[in-house]
C-alpha cells in the first residue's frame, strides 16, 4: 500500500540537507507520496528505509516490457478503473496467434500482414504489436523452427511464446531472446521449469491458473522462485469471467493493496466469429487487459480495435486536436467552397463526417483554438476575427482558389463584419450553426 | 493462499423500466456497475431496437440501406420485417421525414405512419423525432396522440423542446427519452426539469447523446461512466434512469462505414468494417452503461446479442 507523506518522512534521516534538491526532508517526502520524485536522490537514506519505501512505492500495477528496440510495448503502470479519473497509462497490446501447426509460408504471411499493420490517426502511429506463436502441436522442435520463421521475417515485432512444455520453451526463448519475448505458460505442474528459463534469459513470464486463488498462489510461488516480471492469465475465456477477473485484479491490485495480482493481463479473445471475437477483443481494451490476443487480423478489425483503444486510453482531460492547415474533402476544385472550423479533433471528425456525407467537395480550414469547440473557442478568445485573418493570409490559399468567400459557422455570425474588415476583398458567408445543416447547407449552394 | 474477491455493493440502484403492451421489454434494474453480476443483481438484459423510418433510407450509406432494400419502401413492411424475420426485440422508429430540410412531413401525416406501425406490429415501439427542436414538439404531439396507452416511448425531448413533449407523454401515457448535451450536468438537469413538471422518474430514459467510435466515443463512454456511478455510488434518484446509446445513426455517419476499400486501404473490407464500427461502438457504450441500443445492422445486432448471451 502506498505510505502517506508524513509516514516516509519518518524514515527519512531528517537532517533536511537539501541534498536532494529539495528544502527539507519534509517536503521531500511529501513529493515521494505523490510520485514526483525519487528516492535516489537522497545520498543518506538508509537501507533499511529503502526497502520499506522501495516496496510501498512500487507501482501498484508492475511494469512489464513487451518485445525490444522502439517498438517495445509498456503494459501496467495503471493507476485507476475508470479513465474518468486519470488518464489509463499503457494502451493494450494486441496480439494475433499463429500456430507452429502452420506451414512456414502461412506463417510469413501473417508476420507480413503484422509488419503492414501500421497506420497513422489524429498523429499517432499505431500497429498490431505482438505476435503469439502457440506450441500447438506439442512437439519442441516445430516450436522452435516457427519462432525461428517469425524472427527472420519480423525481427522487431514483440513475441509471446506460448507453451505449456519447458523444454520447447527452452528452444524457442533461446531464439528469440534477444527480442525480450513474453514466455507464456507457466502453470502449477510446470512452475519451477517456466520460472527456471525465464530467469536464465531474463525474459517475462505468462502465468496461467484456473482461476483467481490458484493464480495468487502461482504469483507468489514464482515470485519466490525469483521471476518479478510476470503477466497474468486467471483462466478466463467468457465474456462474463473476463470482466469479472479483470475488474477483480484492476480493483485488487490499486484499491487493496495486493501485489500477488499486481500484473498486467493477458486476454484470450479467440472466437470462430469474427464479430464476436472483436467484440471480446473490445472489452479487454475498455476493462483492464494488457494484451488481447486475436485469432486473425483483417485490417477491419485491426483498425475498429486501434480507433477502441485510442479512444479509451486518450487524456479525458486534454482534448485531442487537430493539426491547424487548410484540408481538401473529395477532389475539390478551384471554386470549390471554403469554410472553417476549429481544432478539437470532435469539432473536426463531425464536421468533416457531415462534409463527406454531403458528397460536395469542399476546403476545410481548421484553425488552432487549443483543441476548444467554436463556440467556446470564440468566448476564450482562439477563434476570432484576427486569428482567423492571419491564418486564412498565412496559409496562402488565396493562390490557390479561384474565389474568395469564406464561410464561418453560424454560431460565430457575429464575426463576420469584423473578418471582413481584417481580410478585405474577402466575402463571409454565414454557415449553419451545427454540423448536421452542412449537406443541406452545401447541396443549396451548389444546386 | 486464497483470493480475496473485492467485491463493491451500492445503496444506489438503476429504475427498471418496461416498454409495450403484449411483448412487453424491461430493462435497467442492475445495482451494480453494467454486467457485474458477480457482486449484485443484474435483472435484466440491455435492449436493442432495430432502426427504422418514415420514409426510404435513402440517405442511407449503401452498406445499410441494401440490408432492407427490399422492406424499406414503407415503414409498415420495414417494421414487420425486423420483428417476423429478424426477430427484432422493440423498433424504433425515427420520424426523420419530417424534417424541414428533409420530406417536411406533416405531424398528421407522422401520427399516421406511427398508427400503421403500431398497428403491423406486436413488439414495443419507440417512436422519435427528426432532431428539429422546434418541429419534433409539434411531431411528436401528434404522434404521442397516436400512440396513446401503447406503453411506447417518446422522444427526444431536449433542452429546448422538453415542456410540450413531456406535457404529451403524460397526457398519453408514454415514456420518455431525454437528450444532453454530452455533460453530465446538462443530463442531470434535464431529469430534473422534466420530473419538476410531474412526470414520473421512472418512466425516463436519459440520452446523454451518442457517439460514435473514433468519432467522440470517448466523450460519450465517460459521460455515461460517470452518470452511472454517481446512480450507484451517490445513491442520486436524478440520476438513475437507464441510458440510451443512439449507436446506429451515428455510427453509420463515420466515415469508415462509408469509404470504399479503395478510398480507405488501411480499413479493409467496406462492409466488416461498417459492420464492426456498430457493433464495437455498441459494446463499448453498453460497458459503460448503456441498457437500450437502436442500432441498424442485422449482423452487427446478432454481433452484439451473443456478445450479451456471453456477458450474462
Amino acid at each position: 500500500m502506498a505510505l502517506s507523506g508524513v509516514e516516509i518522512f519518518k524514515l527519512l534521516p531528517k537532517t533536511n540537507c537539501k541534498k536532494c534538491g529539495h528544502p527539507t526532508c519534509l517536503a521531500f517526502a511529501m513529493k515521494l507520496a505523490q510520485r514526483q520524485a525519487s528516492l535516489d536522490l537522497c545520498p543518506d537514506v538508509s537501507e533499511e528505509a529503502k526497502k520499506v519505501l522501495g516496496e510501498a512505492s512500487a507501482p501498484p500495477i508492475r511494469p512489464v516490457v513487451l518485445g525490444a528496440g522502439d517498438k517495445a510495448v509498456k503494459m501496467g503502470e495503471e493507476t485507476v478503473l475508470f479513465r474518468h479519473d486519470k488518464t489509463f497509462v499503457n494502451p493494450c497490446a494486441i496480439a494475433v496467434e499463429v500456430k507452429d501447426t502452420m506451414s512456414a509460408d502461412e506463417l510469413n504471411a501473417i508476420a507480413d500482414q503484422v509488419l503492414n499493420s501500421e497506420i497513422d490517426r489524429v498523429g499517432q502511429k499505431i500497429r498490431i504489436d505482438a505476435i503469439l506463436v502457440s506450441n500447438a502441436s506439442g512437439d519442441a522442435g516445430k516450436f522452435e523452427a516457427a519462432v525461428k520463421t517469425i524472427t527472420a521475417k519480423a525481427p522487431a515485432v514483440a513475441l509471446i511464446l506460448s507453451t505449456t512444455d519447458p523444454a520447447a520453451a527452452e528452444a524457442a526463448v533461446k531464439v528469440a531472446a534477444a527480442g525480450k519475448p513474453l514466455l507464456y505458460g507457466a502453470n502449477e505442474s510446470n512452475a519451477e521449469a517456466m520460472a527456471n528459463v525465464a530467469k536464465t534469459h531474463k525474459v517475462s513470464l505468462g502465468v496461467a491458473a484456473k482461476d483467481l486463488d490458484g493464480l495468487t498462489a502461482l504469483t507468489d510461488k514464482i515470485k519466490g522462485l525469483g521471476v518479478e516480471d510476470m503477466v497474468l492469465d486467471s483462466g478466463a475465456r467468457t465474456a462474463k469471467e473476463i470482466l469479472r477477473d479483470n475488474t477483480y485484479i484492476r480493483r485488487a491490485a490499486l484499491k487493496k493493496g495486493n501485489k500477488s495480482v499486481g500484473f498486467p493481463v493477458i486476454t484470450f479473445a479467440q472466437r470462430d466469429d469474427a464479430n464476436l471475437e472483436t467484440l471480446i477483443a473490445s472489452l479487454g481494451i475498455t476493462k483492464y487487459s494488457s494484451i488481447v490476443v486475436l485469432s486473425s487480423i483483417e485490417r477491419w478489425k485491426s483498425l475498429a480495435l486501434f480507433v477502441l483503444r485510442q479512444n479509451i486510453y486518450t487524456n479525458p482531460q486534454v482534448p485531442l486536436q487537430v493539426k491547424q492547415d487548410i484540408y481538401k474533402i473529395g477532389t475539390p476544385s478551384n471554386d470549390a467552397p471554403l469554410l472553417i472550423t476549429s481544432n478539437f479533433s470532435l469539432t473536426y471528425f463531425i464536421v468533416s463526417g457531415e462534409i463527406e456525407g454531403s458528397k460536395v467537395p469542399v476546403r476545410l480550414a481548421v484553425l488552432d483554438t487549443e483543441g476548444l469547440s467554436v463556440l467556446t473557442g470564440w468566448a476564450a478568445g482562439k477563434f476570432t476575427a484576427s486569428k482567423i485573418a492571419q491564418f486564412i493570409q498565412e496559409s496562402g490559399i488565396e493562390k490557390e482558389i479561384s474565389h474568395k468567400e469564406l464561410i464561418i459557422p453560424g454560431y460565430v455570425a457575429i464575426l463576420s463584419g469584423s473578418i471582413e474588415d481584417k481580410l478585405p476583398g474577402w466575402k463571409i458567408t454565414v454557415g449553419p450553426r451545427e454540423a448536421n445543416g452542412l449537406p443541406a447547407f452545401l447541396k443549396a449552394r451548389t444546386n | 493462499m486464497a483470493f480475496t474477491a473485492p467485491n463493491e455493493t451500492f445503496a444506489g440502484k438503476v429504475f427498471a423500466v418496461d416498454a409495450g403492451l403484449d411483448k412487453k421489454i424491461v430493462f435497467g434494474g442492475e445495482n451494480v456497475l453494467p454486467f457485474h453480476l458477480f457482486e449484485g443483481s443484474v435483472p435484466n438484459r440491455p435492449v436493442i431496437a432495430y432502426e427504422i423510418q418514415d420514409v426510404p433510407p435513402a440517405d442511407w450509406p449503401e452498406t445499410i440501406r441494401k440490408a432492407y432494400d427490399a422492406v424499406s419502401g414503407d415503414p409498415v413492411t420495414w417494421a414487420k420485417h425486423c420483428q417476423d424475420k429478424l426477430g427484432a426485440k422493440a423498433i424504433a422508429l425515427r420520424l426523420v421525414g419530417t424534417h424541414p430540410d428533409r420530406e417536411n412531413r406533416s405531424p398528421e401525416d407522422a401520427a399516421k405512419t406511427v398508427s400503421d406501425v403500431l398497428a403491423a406490429i406486436s413488439v414495443p415501439l419507440i417512436i422519435l423525432g427528426s432532431n428539429h427542436v422546434e418541429k419534433d414538439a409539434a411531431v411528436l404531439m401528434a404522434a404521442a396522440t397516436a400512440a396513446k396507452d401503447k406503453n411506447c416511448f417518446l422522444g427526444k425531448a431536449q433542452e429546448e423542446n422538453y415542456k410540450t413533449i413531456v406535457a404529451a407523454c403524460m397526457a398519453n401515457n408514454l415514456k420518455l427519452i431525454a437528450m444532453s448535451q454530452l455533460d453530465i450536468n446538462l443530463s442531470k438537469q434535464l431529469n430534473i426539469l422534466i420530473t419538476q413538471m410531474g412526470f414520473n422518474k421512472e418512466n425516463l430514459v436519459t440520452d446523454p447523446m451518442c457517439s460514435a467510435l473514433g468519432y467522440g466515443l470517448d466523450y460519450t463512454y465517460s459521460v455515461m461512466e460517470r452518470i452511472r456511478l454517481a446512480a450507484l455510488t451517490q445513491n442520486d434518484v436524478t440520476m438513475q434512469m437507464p441510458m440510451l446509446a443512439d449507436v446506429g445513426i451515428n455510427s453509420w455517419k463515420a466515415k469508415e462505414s462509408q469509404a470504399s476499400e479503395e478510398d480507405l486501404p488501411i480499413g479493409g473490407a467496406l462492409e466488416p468494417r461498417a459492420i464492426s464500427w456498430e457493433a464495437v461502438t455498441a459494446c463499448a457504450l453498453m460497458i459503460a452503461g448503456s441498457e437500450l441500443l437502436i442500432m441498424r445492422h442485422p449482423e452487427a445486432i446478432n454481433a452484439v446479442e451473443k456478445f450479451i448471451d456471453e456477458l450474462m
